[in-house]
């Protein structure tokens, strides 16, 4: 089974606060271009239930400055698609827990989308995070592809989706759905206002058949707990980022400590 | 018949599309079910086609230059873009599109601009509707087109400087695309050219298509027949080249003729000429022709030419390239400066760098005597005399 679903299917996951996952994002060759295993596996350590790997790109236009920023300087670190690859080969050896690529649908084109499936199923990629491959050219091109390699495709939904449109998406998923917290890019907004919260109700009420895991603006202890008083879970990216350009890759035991 | 017009789900063959984040579907989805319906609603196509007139100067002469046709020795007509209000096409598309944004209802316009000329356009019609102005521009661009920044607080828009990537044209669209997401509902994203997700491309052609319309028009009244045997103009996003082809995209009589920028030479590594170094991938959630690395990064062009240097062109431009429709031709710095000081000799007309290009080409592309080429003289050269003085130590 698809280490996604089985992760979200188990009642208490590794650490901490009743059954609510935490997933973090890093970009891949950041700090250094050479720290993407330690990372992944000091994250494991520390309890965390997913990690995204970011795969730089050079125009992310759904990022803010900071994940802007890990991109550019892991680009110019040297990391690329086949580097990634060949750094991961043998990361199922040390490393368990679900393991998701997230980035833009450019370099994954280029790479060819069905050698870089074939490639994650190598590896032991469980899911992919491609948010400007919409979900209906995905549907129609890509899906038998994601799904020959065992593949989970995850589908972003935010405050502007309609209810029409998270249906489709809740049909078209599996293992969870992206929920974008408010309408923003990432690492934009400090906290949550009423209006989230509202969000939040608003699609815990919808009944669901996917979990969801709440991403964009989950910075501290607080903002997880607020996320996941509704969803399943919750995604750090531009906080932890912000913690490797300051301590590099020690301490990010501490780092997750202080999330929950 | 095959069409080389944008589909329903906005592609051009393969081009085109709406390759999104989820984040900008509603944004996009709102555009798309309205804009067919509201450009044919009689209100909005009064109101835009009475600012074309009063407020352009439209339509455009179509002006047959003589000497020039002499020295190469065709008929070259000039569409003279370059006399509508604020100096190039850019305008059409910028009333076009406030008109919209009342429509639906925003309140606070953004814009990308590169050179500065999309942004002084858009600014102008936010002056005009009385509607709060944003524009995007590369830091770098800010700090060598000073006299468009100036145009622009004149107009009240508030220029903000793109920090990111690159510092230029694609840095400034991508902060524009991600002001749109922090602002999905009272804010419209007026697009300069025929780029971006569906259905921008089409739309943007749409009010552009003014020039081939007139061209008719006016190439009946001069030569007795609607259509030339070629047009030529200059693509870098490529608005105003889809302007010019719009009305002759399924005539297949008409030559197409797409300018480049080769910037220093197409094997330099500092060009341009996208339809030669590019290749099939997504700029801008647009599936076109892209200037890439092989490994899928966006990498930074280069021509003198300001409004030329963007890494893509149009999904239609990418179709006309890749179906054979259109003929490429692409053009050095050198030889757009050359034919940009030939206009102003021979016809008393200072060209912009960018239409420079399109003027080019007849150094080496021969027409027979009686060929009638339209030449889109898409801006003029106010902008670019700190160019030409540098380049021709004038």
């Amino acid at each position: 089974m698809n280490r996604i679903k089985q992760k979200l299917q188990e009642d208490s996951p590794s650490a901490g606060r009743a059954g609510k996952i935490l997933s973090i994002y890093f970009s891949a060759g950041y700090p250094n271009l050479d720290d993407t295993v330690k990372i992944i596996q000091d994250l494991e350590k520390s309890g965390v239930d997913l990690i995204e790997i970011g795969l730089p790109f050079s125009d992310p236009l759904a990022d803010g400055p900071t994940i802007q920023e890990s991109s550019t300087a892991a680009l110019k670190n040297g990391m690329n698609t086949a580097l990634l690859f060949e750094q991961l080969k043998d990361i199922r050896k040390t490393v368990s827990i679900p393991l998701i690529l997230m980035g833009y649908f450019n370099p994954v084109l280029q790479y060819g989308v069905e050698a870089f499936c074939a490639k994650c199923e190598e590896i032991g990629i469980d899911g992919l995070i491609l948010p400007d491959l919409p979900l209906d050219v995905y549907q129609e091109e890509y899906e038998p592809i994601f799904k020959k390699h065992g593949l989970i495709n995850i589908f972003l939904i935010t405050p502007q989706t309609s209810d029409e449109r998270i249906k489709a998406i809740d049909d078209a998923s599996e293992g969870f759905i992206y929920m974008v917290s408010s309408a923003s890019t990432t690492g934009a907004k400090q906290g949550f206002g009423a209006e989230q919260l509202d969000y939040f109700d608003r699609i815990a009420n919808m009944k669901l058949s996917n979990p969801q895991i709440v991403g964009f603006g989950i910075s501290n202890a607080e903002t997880f707990e607020q996320a996941t008083k509704k969803a399943k879970g919750a995604i750090i990216g531009s906080a932890f980022i912000k913690h490797l350009t300051a301590n590099g890759v020690a301490g990010i035991g501490d780092f997750v400590k202080q999330i929950r | 018949m095959k069409s080389y017009h944008a589909d329903e789900r906005g592609y051009y063959g393969e081009f085109g599309g709406a390759f999104i984040p989820e984040m900008l579907y509603p944004n996009c989805e709102e555009l798309r079910q309205n804009y067919l319906n509201i450009m044919e609603e009689p209100s909005f196509k009064d109101e835009f086609h009475q600012l074309l007139k009063d407020y352009v100067g439209r339509p455009t002469p179509l002006y047959f230059a003589k000497r020039l046709s002499e020295k190469y020795n065709t008929k070259i007509y000039l569409k003279r873009e370059d006399l509508c209000h604020t100096g190039a096409h850019k305008v059409n598309n910028t009333i076009g599109q406030i008109l919209m944004a009342k429509k639906l209802g925003k309140n606070r316009i953004i814009a990308e601009t590169g050179a500065g000329q999309h942004g002084v356009a858009t600014a102008t019609v936010c002056a005009l509707m009385g509607i709060q102005c944003v524009v995007y521009m590369g830091e770098i661009d800010i700090a060598r087109q000073a006299p468009n920044v100036a145009r622009m607080k004149m107009l009240g828009a508030e220029v903000r400087p793109a920090t990111s990537g690159s510092k230029t044209l694609k840095d400034a669209t991508n902060e524009a695309i991600r002001d749109w997401i922090n602002n999905p509902v009272d804010t419209h994203y007026i697009i300069g050219s025929v780029v971006g997700p569906h259905p921008y491309p089409d739309m943007v052609a749409r009010f552009q298509s003014v020039i081939s319309e007139e061209i008719k028009n006016q190439l009946q009244e001069k030569e007795g027949r609607k259509n030339p045997d070629f047009v030529v103009a200059c693509v870098g996003g490529g608005s105003n080249a889809a302007g010019a082809y719009y009305h002759y995209l399924d005539t297949p009589e008409v030559g197409i003729i797409a300018v480049e920028a080769a910037g220093k030479g197409i094997d330099s590594g500092e060009s341009a000429a996208t339809s030669a170094l590019g290749k099939i991938g997504i700029i801008h959630g647009s599936k076109t022709l892209l200037m890439q690395t092989q490994d899928g990064q966006i990498t930074e062009p280069y021509s003198i030419s300001a409004g030329l240097d963007y890494p893509g062109v149009g999904p239609m431009h990418a179709h006309l390239f890749a179906s054979g429709r259109g003929e490429f031709i692409s053009i050095t710095d050198d030889d757009a400066m050359k034919a940009g000081l030939e206009l102003c000799k021979l016809e008393g007309i200072i060209p912009a760098i960018e239409s420079s290009h399109a003027l080019a080409i007849f150094e080496d592309r021969k027409f027979n005597p009686d060929d009638v080429v339209v030449v889109n003289l898409s801006g003029r050269g106010d902008k670019d005399l700190q160019n030409y003085i540098d380049y021709f130590k004038l």
